[in-house]
């Protein structure tokens, strides 16, 4: 048998949790219903009390949680965030999925035994950055930013002293996380600091001589023919022109697909794999790990893994084993 | 010369200038720009550096004889190895200051020797502010989406810290970084065999909506707004918030024109419609915004005045 890696869910409401679960996560990822999560979607997350009912049910099924508090503190209320934590850690979770420097400074001497995990949001892309944070906060994992390969990572974990967590499944930023204010540009809103990316309230869809426009913050992102499925227009990943250039200017819309490279994360050193998207359905969110998890457990048990399986559940049918193989270097 | 009510800080070039241009515009800037401190070095792209490596040790004692204070710029993204070691050899020598932009390069500060934090860093509240002036930052050029409030909150922490509170006040606003080159992409190239391809763009390029609006621009591994932050008409406002220095980042022109510009207004002898008249004079095909300023969102034009 090989070692087991481990398999982190995303939940953005007590139903996709419980569901989660029970497909067989080990571990959940969610937030709190307010802005000091990076997934602030309307309707999504938990309140304190639904957040303490989902914590006892991972317990009792021996799976852990994870509470991402993964904003940036607004300057003048801290405090809403310093709750969080201090509500996270009266909860019973298993860790705080933290990235900014105050609260991780915070956390660390107010709470000094509850394990810290660095999020994503901090972009600690190589194992100095990812030292600093073990040294300064006593940091136990870091999710690594989505711009590394499987050798950079592989390079990375023989470096540091913490665990590593990568991204497996789900949406793919194309800027380096937490570190991206296109959607502020637009919108006034920003994952940094609202915990939205391209927000729906500044989405407009309009037919224009015979197609359709989408917008965000009155800036056109999509135009595709009438009839045809308009993808919602989340900044980066949009057409624009660009000298002579027409096109997806920053990324071609894919969304992430590493099923294949289960055996060389593992062998890269990674601890965990992570799958995005607290902000899906509870069907989505069951489906993606009932199958992550046998490929994981037919991993473990030296069998071949199956990839590809979850095509009809990615975004625009097409799918990327995104930076992991650099085909753009 | 009247009493100024801030300092003035030049930032890092951004883009990829031919040697020669790089070697005439800092001699000018050292010569005739009216700004007490230089951010001198690569931000942005790695495989840049050696392009103006000599450039940049003339550039740097000609900075030094005109009366400014020269601090090093660092990347803003340090992922290879030899990415690592430039950033830690930064730190070698302790004459001149280190901006940091990506902290990664906090493993190497130590605390009796001042560094200053660049805006690609997280500042967004007076905890993260204070930890750091804690190990020794003195400076923070705040990140640029940060609205007024915040400002001031920052600026009062700041100044208990003993440190002092830079914005970004005028050129295209730094967005995002990302591991992938921008301009390779749309030439059809790799990034390792890029033809350093970006160097036809002084400015950056200009990415427009298929509707033909401007929107943002490309330079490299980064994306910039299209429109340029200009605050030099809200320079009292700033100083209400306790903004002590304003950062005026590297374009092409006349750009001592627009570092005069703000001096003249900051001291009082130009009013901020004249300076914004001069500005416009300098570049009339540039789009203003201070949108960021009032909370609402960043690509907001500039209001009359």
């Amino acid at each position: 048998m090989r070692e087991k890696l481990e398999l982190v869910c995303p939940a953005g409401t007590p139903a996709a949790f419980r569901a989660a679960i029970d497909a067989g996560a080990h571990t959940i990822s969610c937030g709190f219903n307010d802005e000091t999560n990076a997934r602030n979607f309307p309707g999504l997350n938990f309140s304190r009390e639904e957040m303490a009912q989902s914590i006892k049910y991972a317990h009792r099924k021996d799976a852990k949680v994870l509470i991402a508090i993964n904003t940036f503190p607004r300057a003048g209320a801290f405090s809403r965030w310093s709750q969080a934590v201090d509500d996270a850690a009266r909860l019973g979770t298993d860790a705080v999925i933290l990235a900014d420097l105050g609260l991780l400074d915070y956390a660390s001497h107010r709470h000094p035994t509850l394990r810290l995990h660095l999020s994503v949001q901090a972009a600690a892309a190589n194992a100095d950055a990812i030292e600093f944070y073990a040294k300064s906060f006593g940091v136990r994992r870091v999710v690594l930013p989505r711009v590394l390969s499987v050798p950079e990572i592989a390079a990375i974990n023989r470096k540091i002293s913490v665990e590593t967590e990568v991204f497996i499944f789900g949406g793919l930023c194309v800027m380096a996380e937490g570190r991206c204010s296109l959607s502020s540009y637009a919108t006034g809103k920003s994952p940094n600091m609202n915990g939205a990316c391209s927000p729906a309230s500044h989405v407009e869809y309009r037919e224009e001589a015979g197609e359709l426009v989408s917008r965000l913050g009155g800036f056109a992102i999509h135009r595709s023919a009438a009839g045809a499925a308009a993808p919602y227009p989340t900044l980066c990943k949009g057409c624009f022109e660009a000298g002579d250039y027409r096109g997806h200017v920053f990324e071609d819309p894919a969304s992430l697909d590493a099923a294949s490279l289960i055996p060389q994360l593992a062998e890269a050193g990674v601890t965990a794999l992570k799958i995005e998207g607290r902000q899906r359905s509870r069907a989505y969110t069951e489906a993606v790990v009932r199958s992550f998890r046998k490929a994981l457990d037919d991993h473990a048990g030296g069998r071949p893994i199956i990839a590809g399986q979850l095509r009809d559940l990615t975004e625009g049918q097409q799918t990327t084993s995104g930076a992991y193989r650099k085909a753009w270097r | 010369m009247t009493q100024r009510k801030f300092a003035l800080t030049l930032g890092p070039l951004l883009f990829n200038w031919p040697a020669d241009v790089f070697a005439d515009f800092y001699a000018r800037i050292a010569d005739e720009a009216p700004v007490d401190r230089v951010v001198i070095g690569e931000n942005i792209c790695s495989k840049r550096t050696h392009l103006y490596a000599d450039a940049m040790v003339s550039a740097i004692e000609r900075l030094q004889c005109g009366g400014k204070q020269v601090v090093l710029s660092s990347l803003a993204m340090v992922t290879l190895e030899r990415e690592r070691r430039a950033a830690r050899k930064l730190f070698d020598q302790t004459s001149l200051e280190i901006e940091i932009d990506d902290l990664t390069l906090m493993n190497w500060v130590r605390p009796e020797t001042p560094f200053s934090i660049g805006p690609l860093v997280n500042v967004y509240n007076e905890a993260t502010l204070t930890f750091l002036a804690g190990k020794g930052a003195r400076r923070f050029c705040l990140p640029p989406e940060l609205p007024i409030a915040s400002i001031g909150t920052l600026a009062r922490a700041a100044a208990k810290a003993g440190a002092g509170v830079e914005l970004f006040a005028y050129g295209r606003i730094p967005l995002a970084i990302s591991g992938r080159c921008y301009h390779a992409r749309i030439h059809g190239l790799s990034k390792d065999s890029c033809q350093f391809i970006c160097e036809q763009d002084a400015d950056g390029l200009s990415v427009r909506t298929l509707d033909g609006a401007d929107f943002l621009a490309i330079n490299g591994v980064q994306t910039l707004s299209h429109k340029y932050c200009n605050l030099i008409g809200d320079l009292d406002l700033l100083a209400t918030a306790g903004v002590t220095s304003l950062r005026l980042s590297p374009h092409s022109g006349d750009f001592v024109a627009v570092t005069r510009a703000f001096a003249e207004v900051a001291s009082g002898t130009l009013s901020p419609k004249q300076g914004l008249a001069r500005l416009q004079q300098v570049a009339p095909e540039r789009d203003y915004s201070n949108g960021f300023l009032f909370g609402a969102c960043g690509a907001a034009a500039l209001p009359a005045v």
